[in-house]
């Protein structure tokens, strides 16, 4: 059976900002697992010359013209900002562990 | 210890790479239909889409597809059948999805190349930048940081964030290594830019102002001791965001890597930002655990598939290449290599260009924004286009000229009031009192004075000795306080003295 470790399910959840509990991580790194199993399963098949699949639907070239429509007011753009200021959201201290 | 740059070229050999990005002009964004003006209020042009509010779904805009497969074909590159987005997943508030919309493994065109020629102390020689690939992707918001020290990350108590730039189309360009380029590397990095931008603006797909930051370049360069093939670690500099920054951004880092070099240190694959005012780099985000993207196919967005025909129809409307232009420019123009170099690398080509088209003569246009004022602009430390005085100014300054009613001395005294805005050269001459005079009887009266006054040197004149009319001359021009055509003062003054 395949599993992801502990630490590589940290990595991920902070990669991902969550914050997990010593015990979550530990669950989710034998359902982790679980799931590898089930994609192995797909990595036995032959699948030379069968292009990887991204969209369910045959669909390409879904594009729109280059044309203005009106925007959002800048307080309904702002409604849901726990904190603003000057019209700008605003946000912690960017970066304060890495610059 | 402090290197000198010979110092340095004379020890390694830099490896350049160069990643352009490049923002599109098209009137909306990438996925959702905001404007994209520059300088709008903030937070005015932003909509659920590019806000990344729930259950939002872009629609790529068809015109950015088009501008991104005109810069590949322009930049000679191969244009993919099919090529996908993908998401580039990180955390960081200019970009309110969490992730951005770019592509990864399927670029849409790549293997392409750009051609640049530098002057060098054998001439002029090529160097071919390879072009890995060009792919489209999406610009991000705006940070503004407050507190601490002001407008720096470092020390910001929080920052403010406006998402109209969120989603404006932005095209990668991405060259492969470019090795080979010695001591040469500041020149041609700055060369292969100044081509870019000159083949974007001859497509019209982009606005590539640096200053407003549409055209950004990040360099990356490493050293690797000359003779050895093994490539050094490299160091990745943002925020280079003129064409002279780029040239001293690469001298900058090949100085720095070399000293560390030399002192047995190593040098951090880092990003550092380029300081404009004192031409140095500073350290920015370590890259020693690289960096997780974790990019995948983007599920909002279907592939994009160009038509072989319609591929072809682009690269057959592909404008005069840049270089091609300059060459043909030169020749109907009939200017020497030098003074071709002078204006390409004082960047008045595109507004001599217009002068001329405005009906001025070549060189006369040439001369006037080469000389008088290139030079206003470097003492204002500008560049020449951002004066007040445009090439239909200059087209009316030279056709004054060649009217009489201006002499080269009174225009450059109408130069300098069009670009302190007092108004066009008309205005100017109207508002300044500047005339030439050019009336007979007001010279002759001063010739006659002059004579008098230096009747030992006029008699000289009068004996044979013609260049001691220089003299009285400017005691000419003086006397009639610069406005009189000196042509014609010489004209009526050897006249006088009967050498006419
Ligand atoms: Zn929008």
């Amino acid at each position: 059976m395949s599993s992801l470790s502990r630490d590589e399910v940290a990595k991920l959840a902070a990669l991902a900002r969550i914050e997990m509990t010593e015990a979550e991580l530990l669950e989710l790194s034998s359902q982790f697992g679980m799931i590898l199993d089930a994609v192995a399963r797909v990595q036995e098949v032959d699948l030379s010359g069968v292009k990887a699949t991204s969209h369910p639907q045959p669909l390409e070239n879904v594009a729109r013209p280059d044309v203005v429509a009106p925007s959002l007011s800048p307080e309904a753009a702002l409604s849901g900002a726990p904190a603003q200021e000057e019209s700008r959201f605003q946000v912690p201290q960017i970066l304060g562990e890495a610059e | 210890m402090a290197l000198s740059y010979d110092d340095v070229v004379a020890k390694y050999e830099p490896v350049l790479g160069l990643e352009v990005h490049v923002e599109l002009n098209t009137k909306s964004k990438m996925f959702c239909s905001c404007a994209t003006e520059f300088g709008a209020a903030p937070n005015t042009q932003t909509c659920p889409v590019c806000l990344a509010l729930p259950g939002a779904l872009p629609v790529v805009n068809e015109k950015a597809i088009e501008s991104t497969i005109l810069i590949g074909l322009a930049l000679n590159c191969k244009i993919a059948p099919y090529s996908r987005f993908a998401r580039k997943n990180y955390f960081y508030p200019d970009m309110p999805k969490n992730f951005q919309i770019s592509q990864y493994d399927e670029p849409i065109c790549f293997d392409g190349y750009v051609d640049v020629e530098i002057e060098t102390e054998d001439g002029p020689k090529q160097f071919r930048i390879e072009i890995e690939r060009v792919h489209m992707e999406e610009d991000t918001g705006k940070s503004l940081h407050v507190g601490g020290a002001t407008g720096r990350i470092h020390g910001a108590d929080y920052s403010l964030l406006d998402y109209n730039r969120a989603g404006i189309p932005l095209v990668e360009i991405v060259t492969k290594i470019v090795p080979g380029t010695g001591k040469y590397a500041p020149e041609v990095a700055k060369a292969y830019v100044a081509e870019l931008r000159d083949i974007l603006r001859g497509l019209k797909v982009s606005d590539v102002k640096m200053e407003q930051g549409s055209l950004r370049c990040d360099a990356n360069v490493s050293l690797k001791p000359i003779g050895s093939d093994v490539l050094g670690t490299r160091s990745e500099t943002k925020n280079v965001n003129s064409l002279r920054s780029v040239e001293r951004a690469i001298r900058g880092e090949m100085i720095r890597h070399a000293e560390l070099l030399n002192a047995g240190q190593k040098v951090k694959q880092e990003t550092r930002h380029f300081q404009e005012d004192t031409g140095l780099t500073r350290s920015g985000r370590s890259k020693e655990q690289a960096e997780d993207y974790r990019y995948f196919p983007d599920p909002d967005l279907v592939p994009v598939t160009p038509d072989a025909a319609w591929i072809e129809q682009l690269r057959a409307g592909l404008p005069e290449r840049p270089s091609v232009r300059r060459k043909r420019l030169q020749q109907e123009w009939n200017v020497p290599d030098k003074e071709m170099a002078a204006m390409i690398n004082a960047d008045v080509l595109d507004i001599v260009e217009e002068t001329v088209s405005l009906g001025a003569d070549p060189t006369k246009a040439r001369s006037w924004w080469l000389g008088e004022i290139s030079r206003i602009a470097n003492e204002k430390d500008l560049p020449v286009a951002e004066l007040s005085i445009k090439p239909v100014d200059v087209a009316e300054l030279v056709s004054l000229v060649s009217k009489g009613e201006l002499t080269d001395k009174l225009a450059r005294q109408v130069v300098e009031g069009v670009i302190a805005g007092e108004g066009t050269p008309a205005e100017v001459v109207a508002q300044r009192g500047i005339k030439v005079v050019n009336d007979d009887g007001a010279l002759m009266a001063a010739i006659e004075k002059v004579c008098a006054e230096q009747a030992e040197t006029a008699e000289k004149v009068r004996g044979g000795h013609l260049p001691a009319a220089g003299a009285l001359i400017g005691a000419v021009m003086k006397e009639t306080k610069g406005q009189a055509d000196a042509a014609r003062v010489r004209e009526l003054l050897l006249k006088h003295l009967g050498q006419g």
